[in-house]
């Protein structure tokens, strides 16, 4: 359980950093907070010729806002995000799902870039950036480039991304929506999720004006749930809403059964989530739920 | 290729050469500085006996490389108290037997520290949510909830 030798680089640049993954030739990997990396390592199911550390790189860690939306620099540590108030009022929903985030030493070392780049498909920040609709920058050879969080995640454990290329920051647009809820089991208190359910609304007259809704544990990658968020713009808001909600949210994943939960019971607490997200969605202005 | 790290431990600054790169920190702590206090259960971060603190943050030494704490200031369960001169929250795991086999407890006692700084007003609940990625496998968590308990309340005091 000892990692297999490799070559170390700190580099204190992204330029020579980028350059150095380039040198590697397919066989370097970045490493950041290296809170998923580690156990590869550990474990030799992973084993890079050279490991590129970006911890030296002090400009790649940074929360700050930029018009609409809140930019995260890739080396933000999870716990930086977690006690941030510029988050906590801008992307309230992110801030609440942060402490689901692994355990407390984890979260003193993950970072957001590290977390997105290893697309665990039931992880809370890959999951809060189909939420968020975020846009991932990403430097490599041929320079910088944008990727919409919708395209990065192409499976389980799978990115887009190209072996040299290192996400730099990533950009969240802020929702001016009212009310929102996060709802989550795992089978140990920050453990990955079982199922997982996200949902901000903005409340008109007699309904919903805009919805958002994200789940995650119950696909290959985190997925967004358009169809649900435009038939909630469709009705008036009553007492079934919250149910109506679920089975919407219940009959747009086709979840696996694995080790952790079968997929029946995957797809029922998918569903209970998502009454309790709407629940307290709607009962935070009072008196909807008469 | 080795490298040279240079590095506070306990209060004690430790230049050492010839380091692998892949030696991991939990490795370093045990075997190149024979700090053995620091417990190494599962390596692979999921266990957390191997906590320690880094720039006073609680880490796990198998999932950090001895390379990247270069220049840190790290603190194992050595540095926290003796044993004629327990520290606080030490003090409280004797108080509300708070280990038996004792195996868990340097991790628990490096998270403690952590949650203790983080949330001086840790509500039970917070409590078990912070010790949630430290296994103790006598499953003796109730007196561990109660030691942190006691130990956030006397510092609540003295501070």
């Amino acid at each position: 359980m000892k990692p297999a030798k490799f070559e170390y680089v700190a580099p204190t640049t992204l330029d020579a950093a980028v350059e150095a993954l380039a040198a590697a030739n397919g066989e370097g990997k970045v490493l950041a907070g290296g809170q998923s990396l580690l156990p590869l390592l550990n474990f030799r199911m992973a084993r890079p010729a050279v490991l590129v550390d970006l911890n030296g790189i002090k400009d790649l860690s940074f929360i700050e806002l930029r018009g609409d939306s809140v930019a995260i620099g890739a080396l933000t540590r999870h716990r930086e995000i977690e006690h941030s108030p510029l988050i906590a009022s801008r992307l309230p929903v992110m801030s609440a799902a942060m402490r689901h985030v692994a355990h407390l030493a984890i979260r003193n070392r993950g970072t957001i870039g590290g977390s997105l780049s290893h697309a665990d498909p039931a992880a809370e920040l890959p999951m809060m950036a189909m939420f968020y609709n975020a846009s991932l920058t990403v430097q490599g050879p041929a320079g910088r480039r944008t990727i919409a969080a919708k395209d990065f995640f192409v499976d389980a454990l799978t990115n887009c991304l190209e072996p040299e290329d290192i996400v730099v920051e990533i950009e969240f647009p802020i929702l001016q929506h009212d009310e929102w809820a996060f709802e989550e089991v795992a089978r140990r208190f920050g453990d990955f999720a079982l199922a997982s359910i996200a949902l901000s609304i903005r409340r008109g007259r007699s309904g919903i004006e805009d919805a958002r809704v994200a789940v995650m544990g119950v696909a290959d990658t985190p997925l967004r749930l358009a169809d649900v968020e435009e038939r909630l713009g469709e009705i008036e808001v009553d007492g079934r809403t919250p149910d109506r909600f679920s089975e919407w949210v219940m009959s747009s994943v086709t979840p696996n059964s694995d080790l952790h939960a079968s997929a029946e019971y995957r797809k029922h607490l998918l569903g209970e989530l998502a009454r309790r997200a709407m629940r307290t969605a709607l009962a935070a202005k009072g008196a909807i739920l008469r | 290729m080795t490298v040279n790290v240079s590095v506070t431990v306990n209060g004690i600054r430790h230049d050492v050469s010839d380091v692998e790169p892949r030696l991991l920190l939990s490795d370093f702590l045990r075997e190149t500085l024979g700090l053995t206090g620091t417990h190494v259960g599962c390596e692979h971060g999921v266990c957390g006996a191997c906590t320690v603190l880094m720039d006073g943050h609680s880490v796990r030494s198998c999932l950090t490389l001895a390379v990247q704490v270069k220049g840190a200031e790290i603190i194992t369960v050595e540095g926290l108290g003796t044993p004629e001169a327990l520290n606080v929250l030490q003090a409280q795991f004797r108080e509300h037997h708070g280990l038996q086999c004792g195996f868990c407890t340097p991790g628990m006692l490096m998270t403690g520290e952590d949650l203790l700084r983080k949330y001086p007003h840790a509500t039970d609940q917070e409590i078990r949510e912070g010790l949630s990625g430290n296994l103790c496998r006598c499953t003796g968590y109730q007196n561990i909830v109660a030691a942190i308990r006691s130990a956030a309340a006397i510092r609540r005091e003295k501070a």
